[in-house]
């Protein structure tokens, strides 16, 4: 056991010696926490948008102002002719371009019928999508209008409650999905190197040398990164709770215990990688190249894991962050106890468990 | 000249010598975009509904019908109260609670207007919206259906109608991956580029063997360019595979010129080679230029407007973006593979990216200390 705490003691100092990388490590949750609370926002206002308008009337300014006073779009253009469409768009600012047939008015007051067009820049589908779902909305908001005797219709009026977050801010969707990100991309980047690094200096040999065996070696490696990541969480948190707002509606000890076992997790992921490759410069791509996109992308930090096609949606599976955003969802947001979240916690346990496995296994105490 | 052609051979030599580096450039980003270009999509199927009917009318089971029928939804469970409904909400096996109260169908009859209640998990909140969203245009579908049937004989005058027609240019199908390929793609080719070129340079650093380079009599510049050089021909090369493949897996088109896509590459691959030397002047170990390298790009990828759209962030982030080279080329990328633009209609993002390329590679060179 003193073998063991000196070793540690070992690796602390490396650490604090090393007092650049030390900012850098609690640096960058605090900037990306701040940065993307209050950057990113999901949903879509202030659009540009170019009008092209052949007839001019009462009734199709009506309806450009209130396509304009809605607050999702600003007008950028106003069309003469179909033939400035393409270049408009090849510009790259206009994403929706609305036509109004010519005698738009006259035909909607006396036949009852007039068209719209809508083209849209579909290069970027999800915002077409959005653009279009809000522009029928406004539209068909202005015939029920006009068709005064609407009052006397049957209708059924949904109203709505967003349930967790009444103001839809994107930070509930952020906050979950940055903290899984940057605890296990530091977490593992700073262990995957770890050993590599006594490798390619040559102090390996005297680790193994030592009388310490894999397990105290890999668990000694570990300890210090757990708390420098430990102190990351309680930095993620506070600025959630304090500058963002977003609750923690569930037990504190619980959320810790859960960030906890995520490190434990990212970090033996780290050893892993570590005991794989053979330079610092592999271990660090693997860790980088290898988890930054796929943490970021199936995990159900941007994207939602439930719309993926099948194969992918199983794939997904052996990501550790999608279990642990939705843990913290499910502690932060929902508020619910242990017993809603015991599977996810169960499979970030396995995990955890057989990356160490391979990792002992692994561990060469030979030097090639 | 001839420094310098030294100097990419041994780049090169060593490069090709590292038996583990090879894969992670060429392999790994190649099978993660087939993978994840799969992944990013905001379409909603199946959005699973948990019904409360209080009300068991005829017209509220028809409702619950409608809704049913639509391919977005489906309903995963019904119950009479709404703690229980919460409870699936709470558990995850519900996305939306339709909570229809016990005096819907007689307030319909009696005061034409009655209410239900629709209360998405709205952690998401852009799926929030979608869902509320589709369910509000089923209920205005099944509106127009009673209205038609009810009272469709004593209406007053023929109803007013906007007929309005969507069309999609560019990707009328609105395949999701068409959008998301160049950006995984550019996202990759940036990792890999401003990774490799400045822990390439830092570990010279690092391995004591940039004194036995600063010993010789080579110029800075011969330096800076020989470090260049051959991750500036790998990253095109990359590309050009890259995007054959998005073509033959993805059928992701290239409408525009390959020559215009290639300059702007180029360009923008010395802007990225550029950030990752200058970083790596910065560090003084390996780990330190990874940490500062992945802040930067996952910053840079974050703002640029590749999976959220930038016209929604605030003013800052887009007096930001004019240092971010990932959103010029973001933009430039899908304009010219997807709209086809020309170069004619892309000049002030080129002169953008010359411009920061040549005051990053300035810098770099500038920051490069032969004698530290």
């Amino acid at each position: 056991m003193k073998r063991f705490l000196s070793f540690v003691k070992k690796e602390f100092h490396h650490i604090f010696r090393d007092v650049r990388s030390l900012i850098i490590i609690f640096g960058i949750p605090v900037a990306e926490i701040l940065i993307f609370g209050f950057a990113i926002n999901t949903d879509l206002k202030d659009a540009r948008i170019a009008i092209l308008d052949k007839s001019k009337d009462a009734t199709t300014q009506r309806i450009t102002n209130k396509l304009l006073s809605s607050g999702y779009f600003i007008l950028e253009k106003n069309l003469v002719s179909d033939t400035e469409i393409d270049a408009i768009f090849k510009q790259g600012k206009v994403r929706e371009i609305i036509i109004f047939e010519s005698n738009f008015g006259a035909n909607f007051e006396k036949e009852g019928k007039a068209e719209i067009q809508l083209i849209f820049d579909a290069s970027q589908p999800n915002t077409a999508n959005m653009l279009n779902g809000y522009t029928q909305g406004i539209l068909t908001d202005f015939v029920m209008k006009e068709n005064q005797f609407g009052s006397q219709n049957m209708s059924i009026i949904p109203t709505v409650r967003m349930f967790y977050n009444p103001n839809l801010k994107s930070v509930f969707m952020f906050v979950p999905g940055t903290m899984a990100l940057i605890l296990i991309l530091i977490s593992a980047l700073m262990t995957s190197i770890t050993i590599t690094r006594e490798k390619e200096l040559g102090t390996m040999e005297v680790l193994l040398g030592s009388p310490l065996r894999p397990i105290q070696i890999i668990l000694g490696k570990v300890t210090p990164y757990l708390i420098l990541s430990l102190v990351n969480v309680a930095t993620i948190l506070f600025l959630a709770y304090y500058v963002f707002g977003l609750p923690i509606q569930g037990s504190l000890l619980l959320l810790v215990a859960e960030c906890t076992l995520f490190i434990l997790l990212s970090l033996s992921l780290g050893i892993l990688i570590s005991t794989l490759s053979k330079t610092m410069q592999q271990a660090m791509l693997i860790s980088m190249v290898g988890l930054m996109m796929p943490s970021m992308l199936l995990s159900g930090f941007i994207f939602p894991v439930e719309n993926m096609p099948k194969i992918l949606y199983y794939f997904s599976a052996i990501m550790p962050p999608r279990w642990f955003i939705e843990i913290l969802k499910n502690v932060m947001i929902k508020g619910v106890g242990f017993t809603y979240i015991w599977k996810e916690t169960l499979i970030l346990v396995v995990m955890t468990f057989i990356f160490i496995a391979i990792s002992i296994k692994k561990f060469k105490i030979r030097l090639e | 000249m001839k420094t310098i052609i030294f100097l990419l051979q041994k780049e090169f030599r060593q490069i090709r010598r590292n038996k583990t580096i090879l894969p992670i450039i060429f392999v790994m980003p190649i099978i993660q975009l087939l993978i994840l270009v799969h992944a990013t999509t905001f379409e909603i199927k199946n959005a699973k509904l948990c019904i409360v009917d209080q009300d068991m009318s005829n017209s509220s089971q028809r409702l619950v019908h409608q809704l049913e029928g639509s391919s977005f939804f489906k309903v995963t469970g019904s119950t009479h109260s709404f703690e229980d409904a919460k409870l699936e909400l709470d558990k995850g096996r519900a996305d939306m609670i339709v909570y229809i109260p016990v005096d819907f169908s007689n307030e319909l009859i009696r005061e034409k207007k009655t209410t239900i209640q629709l209360i998405p998990n709205a952690i998401n909140a852009n799926v929030a919206t979608l869902t509320f969203t589709y369910a509000a245009n089923v209920i205005a579908d099944f509106n127009k259906d009673i209205v038609a049937e009810w009272a469709g004989n004593i209406l007053p005058s023929p109803i007013k109608t906007i007929h309005t027609e969507a069309r999609f240019w560019y990707n009328p199908e609105l395949n999701y991956k068409w959008y998301m390929f160049p950006g995984i793609m550019v996202i990759l080719i940036t990792m890999i580029g401003m990774f490799i070129s400045g822990l390439n340079l830092v570990r010279e650093k690092e391995i004591g063997t940039s004194e036995q380079l600063n010993v010789t009599p080579m110029k800075k510049y011969h330096f800076i360019v020989g470090k260049l050089l051959p991750f500036l021909i790998i990253g095109l090369f990359e590309l050009i595979l890259a995007t054959t493949i998005g073509n033959l897996a993805f059928g992701v088109p290239l409408v525009g010129s390959i020559w215009v896509l290639l300059a702007f590459t180029f360009v923008y691959l010395l802007v990225v080679l550029g950030i990752g030397l200058f970083i790596s002047t910065m560090a003084e170990t390996q780990q330190q230029m990874m940490f500062i390298g992945f802040f930067a790009v996952i910053v840079f990828i974050l703002l640029s407007g590749i999976f959220t759209p930038t016209e929604s962030m605030p003013v800052w982030v887009q007096k930001f973006n004019i240092i971010n080279p990932l959103s010029y080329f973001m933009r430039v990328i899908r304009m010219v593979m997807l709209k086809g633009s020309g170069f004619a209609n892309l000049i002030p993002e080129f002169v953008s990216l010359s411009i920061y390329a040549v005051i990053i590679l300035g810098l770099a060179t500038w920051r490069y200390r032969k004698t530290a």
